[in-house]
C-alpha cells in the first residue's frame, strides 16, 4: 500500500499558457509523469479545451476535465498569481486531492483558499512543493523517479532536494520508501507532518517515517507532540537551518525565525523528547534510519 | 521587504490611521523648515530600517526650529549603531520630523500570521512601547488576541474588544476601532507580512495617535503594489545581496569562511549546517535554483567569491531534474570566465553524477570532487585549514 496516491489514481495537470495548450515546465514534467506510469488523464487550460497535449486532451475548466476522465487528482502548475485561484476551482470540482507545486504565491491568498477548502472533500499538497510520489505506482510532481525505490519508510519533507538527499540516502542503506510528500516551504500549506503522520499511522505498508524539517513555524513541534501521543512507528528526524540567522527567509518563505521562534534547537528538543531519533548531520539520515529499525 | 517608518505612516495615513503630523528632511536646512511649518516642540528621528534608534542616539527632541536643525545635523550622515544592526551600525540618510506628542499613555498594536492557525492575528498590549516578544515570553496575559476568519476579515465587534480591552475610554474607544480597522485594512490592502505601532499612544488631549510604524511586506505579492515595491531602499541591505538579487539568486551573507552554492533551498541549509558540523562555519545561503545553466552558475560564482572572508568553496549539487553533466559543464565555462583564488570542492549526486565527474577531471582545472556529502564537508573543512 502507499498514502494519498497508488496506481489507480487518475491525474489530469492545470496549466495557464496563453500561448500553447501547456508551457515548458510543465509540458517538461508531464512528459516526466508519463514515463514514470502515472495515469494523467487530462490537461487544463482555459481558452484551449479540444486541443491535445502529446495525446492527452484539453479541457476549458477543471470541471469539465474531472466529468469527462474521472480525475481524482490535480497536479498543479499555474504560475503563482493565479495559483490560489485555480487550486479553489479544482476544489469546487470535487477533486479529492490536489497537488501545487508553484512557489510565491502571495499568503493572503493562500489563507483564502486554505479557508475556502476547509468544508470541501480536498486535500492540498503544497504549494511550493516538490508533490508527492508512491514509488512504482504513481508520481505527481517534479521529483527525479529514479532515485526512489519501492519500500516500506514513510518520507515527509518540507523542502525538494533535501528530500533527494534524504531519498538516495535511505535507498543507498537498503531502504524503499512506501510514498514521499513533499508538503511545501511556505507558511501556508493544505497538509502538515501531522496529517501526513496520521495517514502513515494507518497503512500497514509504512514500517518507520523520517521527517524532513526545517526553521520557521511550528509544525515540527505540534508532529511531536502527535508522535508522543498516537504514533508507535519509529521516526527518524533532520531539521535544517541549524546556523540559520534569525530574521532572514532562507529561501523558502516559511524558513524564517520570526519572534524568537522556529529555531533548529527548539524543534530538535521537543522531536527527541517525543522519542524522534534525531540527526544532527544531514549526511547522517540514512545511517539514523537503519539504527532506528534495528534497535 | 522592509520599509522606512516615514513611508509606513504616509502609508497608514492614507489608509485614514491618525499619525502626528511630519514630513521626512534629507538635510539640516530642511528639517529646520517642516519644524518652522509644523510650529512647537518637534521629534527629529533617524530613518533606518532597524529597531531601537532611540538607545543609540537616533532619536532626538527639538524645541524649535533652530533645535531641528541641530539635532538633524547630527543624526544625518551618523553611523547609528542599535542592538539590532550590528556593531558596524547603519548609515542614517534622511530624519523624520514631527510634531512632539504629549503622551499619557503608551499601548502596543500589531498584526501577524498565525501559521498554525492559518490565521490572521490583531494583538494589543497595554504594555507599549516595550520589546513585544519580551512581554509575550515573561507575561502572555498581558496580550490581548483577536484572530480575524479570511471570510469576512476583522469585524466591528473584535476591534471594540480590543479597544475596550487596552483601557481606552470615552471617546477614545471610537477613535481606537477606527484605528484597528484602518490598520487591519492597510495590512490586507497593501499585502503586509507584519505591521506594528508600537508604541500607540493616547495624547494628554485624548487623541489615539501611532508614534511609531513598522510594516513589512510579503515579497510573493509585491508584483501586484509597483509603487511599494519603489520604496524599496538597497542601501539598507548588504550590496553582495543586492548583487546577488538582480539576478534573482537567492543569497545571504553570512559571517563565516565557507562559500556554500547549492541547489534548492532546504539542502542550501542543511549544507551550511553540515560546514558547521565538520568544524568550520558558512559565509552564506545560496540556492542557485533548479533551472541551473551557465550564466547562473557564473554569476553565482562571482558574488560568493567576492566575500573577501571566503577561503574554500563547496559546491553541492543534488541532480535531480538537473542533470550533474550539464551543471558540472557550467561550473567549468564559470572558472574559465573567472578567476578563483580559493579551494574548490564539488560533490555531485543523482543524475548523470559520474559523467559530471568526469568533466570536472577532464577540465584540466583544479577540484576536489567528492560523492557523499559527508566526505565533501570534511573536504573543504580540511580546504580552508590547510589556507589558514
Amino acid at each position: 500500500m502507499s498514502i494519498l496516491i497508488d496506481s489507480n489514481t487518475r491525474v489530469i495537470v492545470q496549466s495557464f499558457s496563453s500561448s500553447r495548450a501547456m508551457g515548458g515546465e510543465a509540458r517538461f514534467h508531464l512528459q516526466q509523469m508519463l514515463d514514470y506510469g502515472t495515469r494523467v488523464v487530462g490537461v487544463v487550460n482555459a481558452g484551449k479545451g479540444g486541443e491535445s497535449v502529446d495525446g492527452i486532451p484539453v479541457f476549458d475548466t477543471v470541471s469539465d476535465a474531472a466529468e469527462q476522465t474521472g480525475a481524482t487528482a490535480s497536479a498543479n502548475f499555474v504560475p503563482a498569481p493565479f495559483a490560489a485561484d485555480t487550486i479553489m476551482e479544482a476544489a469546487d470540482a470535487g477533486l479529492p486531492l490536489i497537488v501545487c507545486i508553484s512557489e510565491n504565491i502571495p499568503v493572503l491568498d493562500m489563507l483564502k483558499a486554505k479557508h475556502y477548502l476547509a468544508d470541501k472533500n480536498t486535500r492540498l499538497i503544497g504549494p511550493n512543493c516538490p508533490g508527492l510520489i508512491s514509488p512504482g505506482k504513481c508520481k505527481i510532481g517534479i521529483m527525479p523517479g529514479a532515485i526512489h525505490r519501492e519500500g516500506r519508510i514513510g518520507v515527509i519533507s518540507r523542502s525538494g532536494t533535501l528530500t533527494y538527499e534524504a531519498v538516495s540516502q535511505l535507498t543507498d542503506s537498503g531502504f524503499g520508501q512506501s510514498s514521499c510528500v513533499g508538503i511545501g516551504g511556505d507558511p501556508i500549506i493544505g497538509t502538515t507532518f501531522t496529517d501526513c503522520l496520521a495517514l502513515f499511522k494507518d497503512d500497514p505498508d509504512t514500517d518507520a517515517v523520517i521527517m524532513i524539517g526545517e526553521i520557521g513555524g511550528t509544525a515540527e513541534e505540534e508532529a511531536a507532540a502527535y508522535v508522543k501521543a498516537h504514533f508507535g512507528k519509529p521516526v527518524v528526524s533532520f531539521i535544517a537551518g541549524q546556523t540559520a540567522p534569525p530574521g532572514r527567509r532562507m529561501g523558502h518563505a516559511g524558513a524564517i525565525i520570526s519572534g524568537g521562534q522556529g529555531t533548529a534547537a527548539d524543534k530538535m528538543a521537543a522531536l527527541r523528547d517525543a522519542g524522534i531519533h534525531v540527526c544532527e548531520s544531514p549526511a547522517e539520515m540514512g545511517a539514523t534510519m537503519k539504527r532506528a529499525l534495528s534497535g | 521587504m522592509k520599509i522606512h517608518e516615514y513611508q509606513a505612516k504616509e502609508i497608514l495615513r492614507s489608509f485614514g490611521v491618525p499619525v502626528p503630523n511630519g514630513a521626512v528632511a534629507r538635510t539640516p536646512e530642511e528639517a529646520e523648515a517642516i519644524a518652522k511649518d509644523l510650529g512647537g516642540a518637534v521629534v527629529v528621528k533617524a530613518q533606518i530600517h532597524a529597531g531601537g534608534r532611540g538607545k543609540g542616539g537616533g532619536i532626538k527632541l527639538a524645541a524649535d526650529p533652530a533645535e531641528a536643525r541641530e539635532a538633524a545635523s547630527e543624526i544625518i550622515g551618523m553611523q547609528l549603531v542599535t542592538p539590532q544592526t550590528g556593531s558596524e551600525g547603519q548609515k542614517v540618510k534622511s530624519v523624520w520630523v514631527e510634531n512632539a506628542t504629549d503622551i499619557d499613555r503608551e499601548l502596543y498594536l500589531g498584526i501577524v500570521l498565525d501559521r498554525a492557525r492559518s490565521r490572521l492575528v490583531v494583538m494589543a498590549s497595554r504594555a507599549g512601547g516595550m520589546d513585544i516578544e519580551e512581554v509575550a515570553a515573561t507575561t502572555p496575559e498581558k496580550i490581548l488576541k483577536e484572530v480575524v476568519h479570511p471570510g469576512v476579515g476583522l469585524q466591528p465587534f473584535q476591534a471594540r474588544r480590543l479597544a475596550l480591552g487596552l483601557g481606552l475610554e470615552g471617546d477614545q474607544i471610537k477613535q481606537g476601532v477606527a484605528f484597528i480597522s484602518a490598520l487591519y485594512r492597510a495590512y490586507e490592502e497593501t499585502d503586509c507580512s507584519l505591521a506594528e505601532i508600537n508604541p500607540l499612544v493616547v495624547s494628554k488631549s485624548g487623541e489615539v495617535l501611532a508614534l511609531d510604524a513598522k510594516m513589512n511586506f510579503d515579497d510573493s505579492a509585491m508584483y501586484r503594489h509597483s509603487d511599494i515595491y519603489e520604496l524599496r531602499d538597497v542601501d539598507e541591505e548588504d550590496p553582495l545581496e543586492v548583487e546577488a538579487s538582480k539576478y534573482d539568486l537567492n543569497y545571504i551573507k553570512l559571517d563565516g569562511e565557507v562559500g556554500c552554492m547549492v541547489n534548492g533551498a532546504g539542502l542550501a541549509m542543511a549544507t551550511m549546517d553540515i560546514v558547521k558540523y565538520a568544524g568550520s562555519s558558512p559565509a552564506n545561503f545560496l540556492d542557485v535554483g533548479g533551472g541551473t545553466n551557465v550564466e547562473r552558475v557564473k554569476n553565482a560564482m562571482r558574488i560568493l567569491t567576492s566575500d573577501e572572508s571566503v577561503k574554500a568553496v563547496l559546491i553541492n549539487i543534488f541532480g535531480g531534474i538537473v542533470r550533474c553533466d550539464r551543471v558540472a559543464e557550467g561550473v567549468v565555462a564559470a572558472l574559465e570566465d573567472i578567476e578563483i583564488n580559493v579551494p574548490l570542492v564539488v560533490r555531485l549526486q543523482g543524475t548523470n553524477a559520474e559523467e559530471g565527474a568526469q568533466i570536472l577531471e577532464n577540465s584540466g582545472l583544479e577540484f576536489t570532487v567528492a560523492r557523499k556529502l559527508q566526505e565533501a564537508a570534511e573536504g573543504v573543512v580540511a580546504a580552508v585549514q590547510n589556507a589558514a
